[in-house]
């Protein structure tokens, strides 16, 4: 059921190594994270729809690629996916289409406004949470969109169907499940629920150590 | 273009049918020039707009940001309170708002608990505050191990807890964005908040670390 991106819990890989690098390790680096937030700015695909994108990758370039080459390759393949750049200037690296939506283009002095605008997902809400802080509430058991096969979700495998504890209710927020395929934003109510390690990892993690996941109301049952 | 042979049919999720991307170069230094060039040329992308942008998180943006918001929260416990209910407007004066750090949630070390954050489906991190993450938060070690060990990954870091202080784990799965207050370090009564801001590393505010007064 799932997907190369969700890796928490994974056994595997080796230790980490927390080194001190530049923000950018190297000069590339910088213009793939900056493409990627300047051809958002076009406004023909929202953020879940990005993430779905680099996590559709196969698992095999998920693996070999870095970082910044998943959001090369999710970027390229949103702009021919919405019909930005074809797949033969891509080859070619040469415009031959029509040049679509350029008037929206993102302006060099527009960027500080709109990184420091930001795009926030909270919503007026319009379904009430049915969920309180302390209570006892369970994921479904697959983690899985239910509206789309193989669709977006932000529930990691391995906090599907467990047991836990509402710790914040943060409001009512975008349903990554359905706006990542343009199903529409459907806010629903937001909760950072806690599970105890040992429950996610049986009796490897310390007793009183805690996992806390934020889930959607729809994730959500009473347990 | 090549099918990546995971059986699934929903002609909603075209991403699985074919993968563009393939199409570009295979070193990254051509895939990514590749790109903007076209995306320059289509007039998709103003190249001032690329140069502001890693002008932005490489020389603007950073976890000066976070350490100043932790050190006032240190000196003043009314901005602590504000700060740990409800921080969106006390960051909005203070500049620190913006792309992935619209929905802030501090989360307070104790002696009996200590808060470390991940995102394990891809990078979620609080640019505002932090900017860019670290390479070692964007790897697959990091993501995969620290919710299921995290006294071994943080001891790979340094930092070893007393094995009574428990462990909170933060899974940014959401737009919530999460950021760990440190606690104040001994024998720094009287610092103000230039000098306090300058202990707190970006590890602190991730949870992999600890601010530490230097011992010289």
């Amino acid at each position: 059921m799932s997907r190369v991106h969700d890796m928490g819990g994974r056994f595997g890989d080796g230790p980490i190594t927390p080194e001190d690098e530049a923000v950018f390790e190297k000069d590339w680096h910088g213009h793939a994270l900056a493409l990627n937030l300047a051809s958002g700015a076009l406004g023909q695909w929202n953020i879940d729809m990005s993430r779905h994108a680099r996590e559709c990758l196969s698992p095999k370039d998920y693996s070999r690629f870095s970082y910044y080459e998943k959001w090369m390759a999710g970027l390229a393949d949103l702009l021919v996916e919405k019909g930005l750049v074809s797949e033969v200037e891509l080859e070619t690296a040469t415009a031959s289409g029509p040049y679509a939506l350029a008037e929206r283009q993102l302006k060099g002095e527009r960027v500080a406004a709109v990184l420091s605008s930001g795009g926030p997902s909270l919503r007026e809400n319009t379904e009430l949470p049915r969920f309180n802080p302390g209570q006892a509430v369970q994921t479904r058991t697959l983690a899985r969109n239910e509206y789309v096969e193989g669709g977006h979700t932000r529930l990691p495998a391995y906090a599907a169907g467990k047991t836990g504890h509402v710790v914040l209710c943060h409001g009512a927020h975008v349903l990554p499940d359905t706006n990542a395929h343009g199903l529409g934003e459907n806010p629903e109510p937001l909760y950072a629920v806690a599970f105890p390690a040992q429950s996610l990892w049986g009796d490897a993690a310390a007793e009183g150590d805690e996992v806390i996941l934020d889930i959607w109301q729809s994730y959500l049952s009473p347990a | 273009m090549h099918a990546d042979g995971d059986g699934i049919s929903d002609m909603t999720d075209s991403h699985t049918h074919s993968h563009p991307h393939s199409h570009l170069p295979d070193d990254p230094v051509l895939r990514v020039k590749a790109l903007e060039t076209l995306l320059v040329q289509k007039g998709l992308v103003d190249p001032t707009a690329v140069q502001a942008i890693i002008d932005t998180y490489e020389n603007k943006v950073g976890p000066q940001n976070g350490a100043r918001v932790v050190a006032k929260m240190w000196l003043d416990e009314g901005f602590q309170a504000a700060m740990l209910d409800d921080p969106m407007p006390k960051l909005q004066e203070l500049g620190y708002y913006g792309r992935q750090g619209e929905h802030m949630v501090f989360v307070e070390n104790t002696p009996e608990f200590h808060n470390v954050v991940v995102c394990t489906l891809c990078s979620c991190y609080p640019w505002p505050l932090l900017g860019i993450p670290p390479g070692w938060y964007k790897s697959d070690a990091y993501r995969a191990r620290v919710v299921r060990e995290p006294r071994k990954v943080l001891s790979e870091f340094g930092l070893m807890l007393p094995e009574d202080t428990k462990i909170r784990v933060w899974d940014s799965t959401a737009e919530i964005r999460y950021l760990v207050v440190p606690e104040r370090p001994a024998g720094t009564d009287g610092w103000d908040e230039d000098a306090l801001a300058g202990l707190v590393t970006r590890d602190a505010m991730i949870g992999t670390g600890l601010v530490q007064r230097p011992t010289t």
